[in-house]
C-alpha cells in the first residue's frame, strides 16, 4: 500500500452568509499518494479549485482537515502556512502569472528568492530547471516573447525549482491547443513526477485524461467517485 | 532580505516606461520644490544684504523700522550717546542708510542706495577691489560696490565723476560684498557725514546705531537698556530674522512660495502616486501569485515600500541635481541670481518626497495586502 501524501478528511467550505451562503465543497474526503498524478475533474462550479486551494494551504476550510505527509495543515499559523507552501508546494496557475518584465530565468528563480537563497544560486537552479523543461536558451528572454506552451513550461520550471514534494496544477491546458496541452502533461508525467512527488491537477480537459493515475470526479461540491481506479485502490 | 530587495529592484526597473514616469514625477516635483524654496531663501538672504555685509553684532533702531534696512526711521543723536554709555558696550557707531539719485552721463537718473559709514572708524566698510579706503575721506569720495547692479552706473572706474542729488561725486574705490542687494539698485559707500550732507533728510539723521558688546553676555543687558530708551536693539541674526519674517508674512511672497511649493508637491504626488498605483495594479496578480507561492504579507510590504522609497531617493537626487544645475547655469549669466540652496530646503524637499513615496506605497500596500492567493486560483 503506497503512503498517502495528502489526506483530506471531510473538507467543507462555504462562501457568504445567510441566504447568500453557498457551499463550494461538502465533506470531501480523499487521499493522494506519493508517485501519483491525481486529476480532479468536474464541471465549472463543482468546487475543484476550492478543494485544490484547501489542500495546498491557500484557503482555510470551514471544517475538516488536511494532512500533508502526516502534518495537519490547518493547525499551522499564517506564517507557518506560508513557509509550508514555499517549501512543500509547487504551483502552476491557469494563467501562469509570470512577471512579464522579468526574464524567464528570473521568473523561475522566484521561489528560491523567496526562500532567501542567493541571487546567483537561484538563477543557477532556474537555469537547470529551464534545461529540464527544454527552455535553456530562453532564460534571458521575457515570458512575453514565448509561446503559450513555452510559458506553461516556464511556469512548471518555476513550480519545481525549489524541489517541492507536492505539485498542484490548476487547469494547466486551458490556454493551450490540444497538441501542446498533451505534450506538456506528457512531459510532466514523464519528467516531473517521481516516486517522492505527488501531483494534483484540476482539469476538465478530457484530452489529457490518459496521463492520469487516478481521476477524481466532483459535482456540486461533492466527490462523486474515482473514474479511473489505479493499482493503489485495488 | 537582500534577495527580496534585489527582486523588488528588478521588478521596478525592468518596467522602464513606468519607472521613467515615476522618476519624472518625483524629479519634477523635487526640482520645483527646491527651485521655489531656494529662490525664496535667496530673496530672504539678499533682503538682509546690508545687515550681513556691515556685520555689526547689534543693531539699534526705531521699534517701527524692522522690516527692511531701507525702511529705517532716523533717530536723534542723543540716542547714540546714550547707547555708548550703556555698560557692556565696547563701541557704538552711527550708520546712515538711504536712497539717492545719480545723474548719468546721458542725462538719465539712476536710483542708488547710499550707505554712510562712521567717519571715525569706517565700521562696516566693504572689501576693496580697487582703490584705497583712505580716499573715502577725499572730497566727494564714494566707493561703489561691484555687483550685478554695477553696470547700471555705466561700469564706473576709479576717478569717474558723477552727480548725486545735485552734488558732485567721485568714485575712489570699487568694492565687493559677500551678499548682493535685493532691490536692484547700485550701492555706494561714503562717510556718514557726507551722506547726511548730500542726501536730504529729516531733523534726525542716524538710521542705525551699530553696537559691539564687550562680551556676548552683555547683549541681554544692552537690549534692556536700549528698550528703556524707547528703541530696539536686535542682534544680527534677530534683525535678519525680522526682515525675513516681514517678507514671509507681510508681503505675499511667502504665501506665493508656499502655494507653489504645495502645488509642486501635489504635481509630484499625483504623477508618482498614480503611476506607482498603476504599476502595482498591473502586477497585482503576480503579487497574488507570490503570496500563493509562500511570500508573507510583510515581505510584499517590504518589496513595495522599497520600490517607492528607491524611486523617491533616486528622484530626489535627480531633482536636486537638476535644480543645482539650473541655478549654477543661471548664476553664470546672473552672478547675483537670488537663489540659495539651504539644508532646510533640501530637508523640506526630502520630507515631501518621503510623503509622496509613503502615499504611493500605502495605496499599493493596501491593494496587495487585500488580494487573496485564492483569487489567483479563481482567476
Amino acid at each position: 500500500m503506497p503512503k498517502a501524501a495528502i489526506v483530506a478528511d471531510k473538507l467543507t467550505k462555504w462562501f457568504g452568509e445567510g441566504e447568500a451562503r453557498t457551499c463550494a465543497v461538502k465533506e470531501a474526503s480523499f487521499e493522494a499518494y506519493w508517485g501519483e498524478m491525481l486529476y480532479i475533474v468536474g464541471p465549472s462550479g463543482s468546487g475543484k479549485t476550492t478543494l485544490l486551494s484547501m489542500i495546498s494551504g491557500i484557503l482555510r476550510p470551514n471544517s475538516g482537515s488536511v494532512a500533508v505527509d502526516g502534518r495537519d495543515l490547518w493547525s499551522l499559523s499564517d506564517d507557518e502556512l506560508a513557509d509550508f507552501r514555499l517549501k512543500t508546494i509547487g504551483f502552476v496557475f491557469q494563467d501562469y502569472h509570470l512577471f512579464p518584465r522579468l526574464t524567464t530565468g528570473e521568473n523561475v528563480a522566484i521561489p528560491l528568492i523567496l526562500q532567501k537563497r542567493s541571487w546567483d544560486e537561484a538563477l543557477g537552479a532556474a537555469a537547470r530547471c529551464l534545461e529540464v523543461v527544454g527552455l535553456a536558451d530562453k532564460a534571458q528572454l521575457p515570458p512575453t516573447k514565448l509561446s503559450g506552451g513555452e510559458q506553461q513550461r516556464v511556469a512548471i520550471a518555476r513550480a519545481i525549482v525549489h524541489q517541492p514534494e507536492i505539485l498542484v496544477f490548476d487547469e494547466p491546458t486551458a490556454s493551450l491547443d490540444g497538441e501542446t496541452g498533451r505534450k506538456i502533461v506528457s512531459f510532466v508525467k514523464g519528467h516531473i513526477l517521481t516516486a517522492e512527488r505527488c501531483i494534483v491537477m484540476v482539469t476538465h480537459d478530457s484530452r489529457i485524461f490518459e496521463y492520469s493515475d487516478r481521476i477524481m470526479g466532483m459535482e456540486d461540491g461533492r466527490i462523486t467517485g474515482f473514474e479511473r481506479e489505479t493499482a493503489y485502490e485495488a | 532580505m537582500k534577495q527580496l530587495l534585489i527582486l523588488a529592484y528588478r521588478l521596478l526597473v525592468s518596467d522602464k516606461g513606468k519607472y521613467t514616469a515615476l522618476l519624472v514625477g518625483t524629479t519634477f516635483s523635487v526640482f520645483l520644490i527646491v527651485q521655489m524654496t531656494s529662490t525664496f531663501a535667496g530673496i530672504l538672504t539678499k533682503a538682509s544684504a546690508t545687515v550681513i555685509n556691515v556685520g555689526a553684532s547689534i543693531w539699534v533702531m526705531d521699534p517701527a523700522a524692522t522690516n527692511t534696512v531701507l525702511s529705517s526711521i532716523p533717530m536723534p543723536d542723543y540716542v547714540l550717546d546714550a547707547v555708548r554709555s550703556i555698560d557692556g558696550v565696547k563701541y557704538a557707531v552711527p550708520l546712515y542708510s538711504g536712497a539717492a539719485l545719480v545723474k548719468l552721463r546721458d542725462g538719465t537718473y539712476q536710483p542708488v542706495t547710499v550707505i554712510g559709514l562712521d567717519d571715525a572708524s569706517l565700521f562696516g566698510r566693504p572689501e576693496l577691489l580697487e582703490g584705497n579706503i583712505d580716499d573715502i575721506f577725499a572730497e566727494n569720495g564714494f566707493i561703489v560696490v561691484k555687483d550685478e547692479e554695477f553696470p547700471k552706473l555705466e561700469n564706473p572706474k576709479l576717478g569717474m565723476e558723477f552727480e548725486l542729488n545735485d552734488h558732485r561725486g567721485v568714485i575712489v574705490g570699487i568694492a565687493k560684498v559677500s551678499t548682493g542687494a535685493l532691490y536692484g539698485t547700485p550701492t555706494l559707500y561714503t562717510t556718514y557725514n557726507r551722506a547726511i550732507q548730500y542726501i536730504p533728510s529729516m531733523r534726525f539723521t542716524v538710521s542705525y546705531i551699530l553696537v559691539e558688546p564687550k562680551a556676548d553676555s552683555d547683549i541681554a543687558y544692552i537690549k534692556e537698556e536700549v528698550a528703556r530708551l524707547g528703541y530696539l536693539a536686535l542682534t544680527n541674526k534677530e534683525f535678519q530674522s525680522g526682515i525675513s519674517n516681514y517678507l514671509k508674512y507681510k508681503t505675499g511672497i511667502g504665501t506665493n512660495t508656499l502655494l507653489m511649493t504645495v502645488i509642486s508637491f501635489l504635481v509630484g504626488l499625483s504623477i508618482s502616486g498614480q503611476t506607482f498605483y498603476t504599476f502595482i495594479i498591473e502586477n497585482l496578480e503576480q503579487f497574488g501569485a507570490l503570496k500563493a507561492m509562500g511570500a508573507k504579507g510583510r515581505e510584499l510590504v517590504i518589496v513595495i515600500l522599497f520600490q517607492a522609497g528607491f524611486t523617491a531617493i533616486v528622484g530626489y537626487g535627480l531633482g536636486i541635481g537638476l535644480s543645482t544645475l539650473l541655478i549654477s547655469l543661471a548664476k553664470l549669466r546672473l552672478p547675483e541670481y537670488a537663489s540659495r540652496v539651504t539644508y532646510t530646503n533640501l530637508g523640506l524637499a526630502f520630507l515631501l518626497v518621503l510623503v509622496i513615496a509613503s502615499a504611493s506605497g500605502y495605496a499599493g500596500v493596501r491593494r496587495v495586502l487585500k488580494i487573496e492567493p485564492f483569487d489567483i486560483f479563481r482567476g
